[in-house]
């Protein structure tokens, strides 16, 4: 039976088991629309600006298994996704971003509403297509599933000119597919993968470095089970935060910029590093040269070969899924492994450095922001999805929010997106219908996304927001009290809204908070007994509220300045 | 160091883009590039003369095997080649200049493709190193117009860049 374009993507999507899908109509998208709305297989969730639709199936994706999903129209349609593309893009989130474009006749000659939608988003998509031919709409489509969840996964852009929406044909849609360009690895090579454990069995001080990688691969069991067998401290990235417990002994805490003080020490003066999924960046080694004068040997297995040896020289490298490698590597370990008995010093050593409690914080008056985030974790029991926005508040959920499962922790990690909260809290939560979800975000922050508590009405959302209102671009801030002599160069935000009022507005619940001794109970209330509303919570917090530890920008991993310090 | 990227790309439109993009997105050089369909015309090979340190040429060669569209990449400078580039060059050819130009053209193997009573147009092939040598060679103010087609390369005997 023949069929039209704008069918045949409604077909695919279902092909592809697409439950729901994040996007905005336009004049290119209308035939698509018009599919979508004679079926009832895949949900449509109207967000109220196109960048939100990428954020939400991008943390639709990140707390879950599945690839998100985005449609919107073009031109401008188009340029308000960039953003959330390249969000996605730098932290490797699978996602299909189907984009309408002008009829084909149309294209270049700079028709209303064009732009030259492969060409812009080219730099921040694993891949993207044009299809200028109904006849191939079905098999590109089928091609962008691929590409984004296989290897190392990322967001790939349809662009699906009008007219091709129209035209008919045959659907079929294809059972497998075969690229002879492309062809991820999937199991690492044995040969170094012994090589490997023979360098962990000799290692005096290892650490076990893990980033967003054994999240993207479910391999949070694997690596789990392999750090218990070889009783070595554990480290996660930001990005692969709840990739291992963070309440286990072995769980040595963050590391990087605002890492804790044995996380940064352990890594620097490990003798052995098995680095798994992570790639060694800017914002977690600190100063290359600095981290490079220890004498140490690097195991790096990821399933990108250009992350490995891009920073850092890597001495034995292993291309392929973190999980197949990390099952192998298991194999070899139960088959006998003997760790280096000076493995108990370094523990001692470590467990030094941990007595330092670099987290430690002062309580004053105000509400600390780290407080809020102690009793987040104890009011949700730990077991929220908690997105977050860029800043401060970011850091101090990292830190203080204790993840022991993977993908509860949805934030932008690479590209540092302001204003991915709120979208992020959407994606989760019709991934995860059942969860509890806290968006835990700054009033700066959440003002770049705010509109979108409209979304969270309109489909009944209940997010937590936790504002960290300290009326202030508090990391600029920061930066700036540090760095800059005090002179706080447009980071303050003044002429802010009454969050609650605004949130009551949206027909939701608005509670400010202004004392310590009432933060547990608005938790709890926000919680229990408004669990199926969207609360807004502004917490009133203390303005002068650092993030340490702290490495600063071109410093080594071990020159932190610490709270105590100051 | 001087290397020859070979690539063997899908012949799609935008490829070459693709390919111009990852060199500049990420601060690589690029010298020369040439490109053209091969026998299989849904096949594209291009080639790129670029400079860079051995850790940069890895990751030249990692980041464009990262390309959905790229199928196979070699550096053709790892091991033995032959490389070829093709120059035309428009010369000033009157009075005494007129036979010094064949002259030159003729022990650089050159041969002159165009003729008026004022210009010679010359061609010439061989590795980048000998065109420079020729246009060293001439005096400058008789060269009206310039144009090379940049580095094409291939590896010698098994060596076999094939899908």
């Amino acid at each position: 039976m023949m069929i039209s374009g704008a069918e045949i993507v409604i077909r695919c999507l279902q092909e592809e088991k697409v439950e729901c899908v994040f996007g905005y109509p336009g004049g290119s998208v209308l035939h698509i629309y018009d599919a979508l709305f004679k079926q009832d297989q895949v949900r449509h969730i109207l967000v109220r600006h196109e960048q939100a639709a990428v954020h939400a199936a991008d943390a639709y994706s990140r707390s879950s298994q599945k690839v998100g999903v985005a449609l919107v129209t073009s031109g401008p349609g188009v340029t308000n996704t960039v953003t959330g593309i390249a969000t996605a893009y730098m932290d490797s989130i699978p996602m299909v971003v189907i984009t309408g474009q002008v009829p084909t006749a149309y294209i270049g000659q700079d028709a209303f509403q064009e732009c030259d939608t492969v060409g812009i988003t080219r730099p921040c998509v694993k891949h993207n297509f044009l299809v200028k031919d109904v006849k191939d709409l079905a098999l590109t489509i089928k091609k962008a599933f691929h590409i984004a969840a296989t290897g190392r996964p990322g967001p790939v852009v349809v662009d699906i000119p009008k007219d091709i929406t129209a035209q008919v044909c045959e659907f079929e849609y294809p059972k497998t597919i075969q690229m002879r360009s492309y062809n991820p690895v999937v199991k690492g090579h044995l040969g170094q993968i012994k090589k490997a454990v023979q360098i962990l069995q000799e290692a005096k001080r290892p650490i076990i470095y893990t980033g967003g990688g054994v999240i993207l691969s479910d391999a949070a069991p694997q690596l789990t089970e392999l750090a218990r067998k070889l009783d070595f401290p554990v480290t996660n990235t930001l990005m692969g935060l709840g990739g291992y417990p963070a309440t286990d002994r072995q769980f040595v805490g963050m590391l990087g910029m605002h890492g804790t003080y044995e996380a940064n020490n352990a890594m620097h003066y490990a003798d052995v590093i098995l680095a798994v999924g992570a790639r060694f960046d800017d914002r977690v080694i600190g100063n290359p040269d600095h981290f490079g004068q220890e004498k140490r040997r690097v195991i790096h297995i990821d399933i990108d070969p250009s992350s490995i040896s891009k920073r850092v020289k890597v001495d034995v490298p292993i291309v392929g899924n973190v999980a197949d490698v990390l099952d192998e590597l298991l194999k070899l370990v139960a088959g006998g492994f003997k760790a280096n008995p000076e493995v108990a010093n370094w523990w001692k050593q470590i467990e030094e450095w941990r007595g330092r409690d670099s987290l430690r914080y002062k309580q004053v008056e105000h509400i600390m922001p780290q407080y809020v985030m102690e009793k987040l974790y104890e009011v949700t029991g730990g077991n929220a999805f908690v997105t977050s926005d860029v800043g401060q508040h970011q850091m101090f959920a990292a830190q203080y929010y204790k993840f022991d499962k993977p993908r509860r922790w949805i934030n932008s990690g690479g590209l540092g997106t302001m204003g991915v909260g709120l979208p992020y809290g959407m994606g989760v939560l019709m991934a995860n219908p059942d969860a509890q979800v806290a968006c835990v975000t700054g009033e700066a922050s959440i003002q770049m996304c705010i509109q979108e508590m409209s979304t969270c009405k309109q489909y009944g959302l209940p997010i937590k927001i936790i504002n960290l209102n300290n009326g202030m671009l508090g990391m600029v801030r920061q930066w700036q009290e540090m760095f800059y002599s005090k002179r706080y160069s447009q980071s303050y935000v003044t002429s802010l809204p009454d969050f609650v009022k605004l949130a009551e507005s949206y027909g939701h619940v608005g509670i400010k908070v202004e004392k310590p001794e009432d933060v547990e109970p608005a938790l709890r209330k926000a919680f229990v007994e408004h669990k199926d509303d969207l609360v807004f919570l502004d917490f009133i917090i203390d303005p002068a509220a650092n993030v340490f530890p702290m490495v600063a920008a071109g410093k080594g991993l071990t020159e932190m300045i610490l709270a105590e310090d100051l | 160091m001087r290397h020859i990227i070979s690539i063997l790309i899908e012949n799609e439109s935008g490829a070459l883009s693709r390919v111009a993009g990852l060199f500049s997105a990420r601060g690589y050089n690029i010298e020369s590039l040439t490109v053209a369909p091969t026998e299989d015309p849904s096949l594209s090979r291009m080639t790129i003369l670029t400079r860079g340190s051995d850790e940069v040429l890895e990751q030249i060669t990692k980041q464009l095997n990262k390309l959905i569209d790229v199928v196979k990449v070699v550096d053709l400078s790892e091991a033995a080649h032959v490389e070829r580039e093709l120059m035309l060059i428009k010369v000033r050819a009157t009075g005494k200049d007129r036979e010094e130009m064949k002259r030159m053209a003729d022990i650089f193997r050159g041969r002159i493709i165009d003729v008026t009573e004022s210009t010679y147009v010359i061609e010439l092939t061989g590795a980048s190193s000998k065109l420079d040598s020729f246009i060293a060679g001439l005096d400058a103010g008789l060269i009206l117009e310039t144009v090379r087609t940049g580095v094409c390369g291939i590896g010698r005997g098994d060596r076999i860049l094939k899908v």
